[in-house]
């Protein structure tokens, strides 16, 4: 009796072998069309933004050359009002919005993943805290609190900014992770590693967090294109200095100057906004399609 | 590891764990339920217990209480002597690190994003059963031999989806036993698992059992696989939250002395034509499981009882009282009138 | 019912006469998956239903048995496919192609000819719907009956399973306990008269009183009406107790069929060998059990040859290179019993019965 298990028993069990999870994702990424072309445009972007400016001469005011309409000869989308060229300040003008996007994302989804993992799988007072936090937060109206924040402080830095940007976004998102956490919780392998002994940093950082990995990189995603949204959001209303040039400041120099009213200014206006609706359209369908293929119970089949 | 010697269990020897008048209610809406009430058990080294009944007996909520994965609303836990609830932390981890679960799902019951050996090696790393990585990993490898998962290389790095059910459970069972327990509980362990693959899991916690002395709480809600596990030890049949009837498993099965363990062994199917037509409900004289929130007066039993005494049954909660040597059963009718009230032998029809 | 010539002359005649009344030829149920494969669920089954019988289908989990009852009344989910052919003798002479029906027809021919109970007894009920609105929608659905016709006719059935129409009628689902769920399922299977009803693990997850009640229903119910079951289980005491005749199934295949005393008593395919081995029984002493080593294989990557030769103790290298097909069992001919194993002379159950002078029926 007690036959040792046969090893085609095993090989008759296995139908994957284990790829690592990212390489997973890469690859399910590239069946799905719309969450493939997502990804290239937001790789793209990120690339563009981040190497081309090293490349690009630097924009200077030009008074001979103010407010030229796209298709000039040396300045395809034209100039500002400043004279400066507005492709360059396109290309260039990724960096910071881009940057505070992801840092503000990831600030909030670590504050959110720390605050509600502990608050669900410690219950109590912790729990009480966190969840009076989350409706505190929660219900101060956030862009004035960013009026109010952006006349004391001086949010010239893109740390600061991505800062203050994820400091106000975490609470939505604590919620989720801890909704999540209660339900996890209740797992059985959680129960086992509770009776192991094992610690609860470790059952809830590494037995129960990699279980929401996709969670938690889809709601990373969707804190990116909503820092991205108040960011500028922000500088529109010129509630950030506008020193320096990014999408943002061009959107409010350009709206500021009046240029929806100038047809050879329209490439100046158009720029900013379609450069920002391309990467936020990318981040979404790239979301989008990332939670079709993480969806835990349709993964391992 | 603990050398415990592996004597059947000996009357006398103190019990590791003991559960004393044992009671757990639940407040809800409905009012408040009685998942277990007044429930007296022992667990001996290298013993094994069965705990059997159907939906909503409290056997599972006994065994959380057992664990310490739930704290009585009465009553108390010892485990070794001791209080669990008044154990200082280092005594209580202690006896964590003693009493191992093993779930029923074994699709639930592995970590999905951690391979077996990580699942393994973490407790032993972590309670310094070992020391280093290559030293865990041998451990690790060592624990799926006891468990049958031969060669331990080929599944030292698999993930629990590419493992069948019988393997993932076997792998449970080698988390459990990491730490060297004391005593498992097997709540429902082999109830997912198909048929052929059951015996398998069950002789393999036997030879754990003898082998390295663990004793068992061992729970289910199928007779015929406590017989089968527990033949050695002893049985306890579990009815709405209550021990209804307690002894050696041979005389469980053989001679039952409560009428609600004698009607569920009268009505378990036989893999046999002709002797399963020798099985039947007898004379039970209602199918409906009262709800625990409502619990009928007296014995609660006593609505669907063959043995049903108006004014005796429906008064008094009867008490468990020995109705041969090491059997007893908490039954007014056969603590007055003996066991033969029930039918001695299964019909002949 | 008449008796005219029978197709198949070798094959079970137990528990009716002539005619079979489902025929099943070859058989076969393909599931497409993700890539464009497609993997055959239900591989080759030959077998005939007779008026008045009951056929248990056993094995393990994933064995196709529940694929092959799906497939039977055309249930089967989007991605399958079921090929081959079903021949159902309604009682009036009337043959119909079950393949090949559609629409109406396919409709009609599920509850009234046909009718399944399933295994999860909540799912089969609409939540919002009294048990009383079920019994109407269907019986609307499929006949002109009036309304006080469908109420007699539901409290008919009812008290057939033994429950009290006015209590149940007018309770919505979740009122009823498990139990009771299970049995309204079958009195409303039951409802348009079906000459056959498929069970898929009526049992399982109930307990084991209530699992009896129903059992003991089913025996009851099917004495009254007298219609055919095919019932489905990886019970093979529930299999003992209610069937006629027994088909156990490996791999989407049947692999051994007969009498149920045959296969319990003198099985010879080495499986069902096993299965049986592995059961405990609940009366008498330890038993000396054993289980099948390995597990089933993965229907997308069948050994060659015998199925089930990876995993048994018979085998030889003869397995590895051919499929053996159903032959009749000729050293100890039973009721129609059929195996498929080129080793099956060397395959015998070496337990005692329990009542050998019961041991043979021929």
């Amino acid at each position: 009796m007690a036959d040792t298990i046969a090893a085609t028993d095993a090989a008759s069990a296995i139908g994957t072998t284990g790829v690592s999870r990212f390489g997973g994702i890469l690859s399910s990424l590239r069946r799905s069309p719309a969450g493939f072309i997502g990804f290239v445009i937001v790789a793209l972007m990120v690339l563009i933004t981040a190497i081309v400016p090293f490349f690009t001469p630097e924009v200077a005011p030009n008074v001979k050359e103010i407010l030229l309409p796209a298709g000039t000869p040396g300045h395809l989308l034209g100039t500002d009002n400043e004279g400066k060229d507005v492709l360059i300040q396109m290309i260039g003008g990724g960096r910071t919005v881009i940057f505070v996007g992801f840092v503000a994302a990831a600030i909030s989804t670590a504050l959110a993943i720390v605050l509600g993992s502990l608050a669900a799988y410690l219950g109590g007072w912790v729990d009480s805290v966190v969840v009076t936090l989350t409706d505190v937060f929660l219900t101060i109206p956030q862009i004035v609190l960013l009026a109010v924040l952006g006349a004391f402080f001086k949010l010239d830095s893109p740390i600061l900014l991505a800062l203050l940007v994820g400091g106000l976004a975490w609470p939505v998102l604590t919620r989720a992770v801890r909704a999540q956490v209660f339900s996890l919780k209740e797992r059985e392998f959680v129960e086992a590693a509770r009776l192991l002994d094992l610690g609860t940093p470790r059952v809830v950082f590494v037995e129960i967090l990699p279980n929401m990995a996709s969670f938690i990189l889809m709601n990373f995603m969707i804190g990116v294109t909503n820092a991205i949204y108040q960011l500028v959001g922000l500088y529109l209303l010129g509630l950030a200095p506008l020193t320096g040039s990014n999408w943002g400041i061009m959107l409010n120099r350009a709206w500021i100057a009046g240029a929806i009213f100038n047809d050879n200014s329209l490439a100046w206006i158009l720029s900013p906004i379609i450069a920002i609706i391309l990467l936020l359209l990318g981040l979404v369908m790239m979301t989008r399609s990332l939670e079709e293929i993480l969806n835990p119970r349709l993964r391992d089949r | 590891m603990s050398a415990m010697e592996t004597a059947p269990a000996a009357e006398g020897r103190t019990p590791l764990m003991t559960l004393a008048g044992v009671s757990q209610v639940f407040d809800t809406k409905a009012g408040p339920i009685h998942a277990v009430n007044q429930v007296d058990l022992s667990i001996n080294p290298g013993e094994v217990l069965c705990l059997v009944g159907e939906s909503g007996s409290g056997k599972t909520t006994a065994a959380r209480m057992a664990a310490g994965l739930a704290k009585p609303t009465n009553g108390q836990v010892d485990f070794d002597g001791t209080d669990i609830w008044s154990m200082n932390r280092r005594d209580f981890s202690t006896f964590r690190r003693s009493v191992q679960y093993v779930h029923q799902d074994p699709y639930a019951s592995l970590n999905p994003t951690r391979t077996v050996q990580q699942t393994l090696t973490a407790p032993l790393l972590k309670h310094g059963v070992v020391k280093g990585g290559k030293a865990a990993a041998a451990r690790a490898a060592e624990l799926l031999t006891k468990v049958d998962l031969t060669p331990p290389e080929n599944f030292l790095t698999k993930y629990p989806h590419q493992l069948s059910g019988g393997q993932r459970q076997r792998a449970s069972v080698a988390r459990a036993l990491t730490l060297d327990p004391k005593i498992i509980i097997a709540d429902e362990s082999t109830s997912m698992l198909d048929v052929s693959i059951r015996i398998s899991v069950l002789a393999m916690l036997g030879r754990l059992r003898d082998d390295l002395g663990v004793g068992f709480l061992f729970i289910t809600h199928d007779l015929a696989i406590a017989k089968y596990f527990g033949w050695h030890g002893k049985t306890a049949v579990m009815y709405l939250g209550r021990i209804v009837e307690f002894g050696p498993t041979p005389k469980i099965i053989n001679a039952p002395t409560h009428p609600y363990t004698r009607a569920l062994i009268d009505a378990i199917p036989e893999p046999d034509p002709d002797l399963t037509k020798t099985k039947g409900l007898g004379s039970l004289r209602s199918l409906e499981i009262p709800s625990l929130a409502h619990l009928p007066p007296g014995c609660s039993f006593h609505p669907r009882c063959p043995l049903f005494e108006g004014g005796l049954c429906d008064g008094v909660v009867p008490e468990l009282v020995e109705i041969r040597s090491g059997q007893s059963a908490a039954c007014h009718v056969v603590a007055r009138d003996g066991a033969d009230v029930l039918r001695p032998d299964p019909p002949a029809t | 019912m008449v008796t005219t010539t029978s197709p198949s002359a070798p094959r079970a005649v137990r528990g009716g006469q002539g005619k079979p009344l489902l025929s099943v030829r070859d058989f076969n149920v393909e599931y497409r998956t993700g890539a464009g494969t497609t993997v055959q669920a239900v591989r080759g089954v030959d077998l005939d239903l007779y008026p008045g019988e009951s056929l248990a289908l056993v094995g393990e989990s994933g064995c196709g048995k529940t694929t092959f009852g799906l497939g039977l009344l055309r249930l089967l989910p989007r991605l399958g496919h079921a090929s081959g052919k079903v021949t159902f003798n309604r009682g009036d002479g009337t043959e119909i192609d079950v393949l090949g029906l559609d629409g109406r027809d396919l409709r009609q021919f599920r509850w009234r000819d046909a009718a399944m109970v399933f295994q999860g007894a909540m799912n089969a009920f609409n939540p919002v719907l009294k048990i009383r609105a079920h019994m109407h929608d269907t019986m609307r659905a499929h006949t002109k009956a009036t309304r006080k016709e469908i109420e007699d006719r539901a409290a008919e059935l009812l008290r057939l399973v033994r429950l009290e129409p006015a209590r149940v009628m007018d309770c919505y689902p979740h009122e009823l306990s498990g139990g009771m769920r299970q049995r309204v399922l079958i009195a409303m299977s039951l409802l348009l008269e079906p000459e056959v009803l498929i069970l898929d693990e009526p049992t399982t997850a109930l307990d084991i009183l209530t699992q009896r009640s129903i059992v003991d229903v089913l025996h009851e119910v099917r004495e009254r009406l007298g219609f055919s079951m095919i019932f489905i289980s990886h019970d093979l005491s529930l299999a003992a107790e209610l069937a006629d005749r027994v088909a156990t199934m490996y791999a989407g295949r049947i692999v051994e069929t007969g009498g149920v005393r045959d296969m319990f008593y003198k099985p010879r395919h080495p499986y069902t060998l096993g299965l049986i081995k592995a059961v405990p029984p609940i009366v008498g002493d330890l038993p000396d059990l054993e289980s099948i080593p390995g597990g089933p294989p993965s229907l997308a990557a069948l050994p060659p040859g015998c199925k089930f030769n990876p995993r048994c103790k018979y085998a030889t290298e003869e397995c590895k290179a051919e499929d053996p097909p159903l032959v009749p069992v000729s050293d100890q001919p039973g009721d129609g019993h059929e195996v498929a194993c080129i080793h099956y002379k060397e395959v015998h159950l070496d337990r005692p019965a329990p009542n050998n002078e019961l041991g043979t029926a021929s």
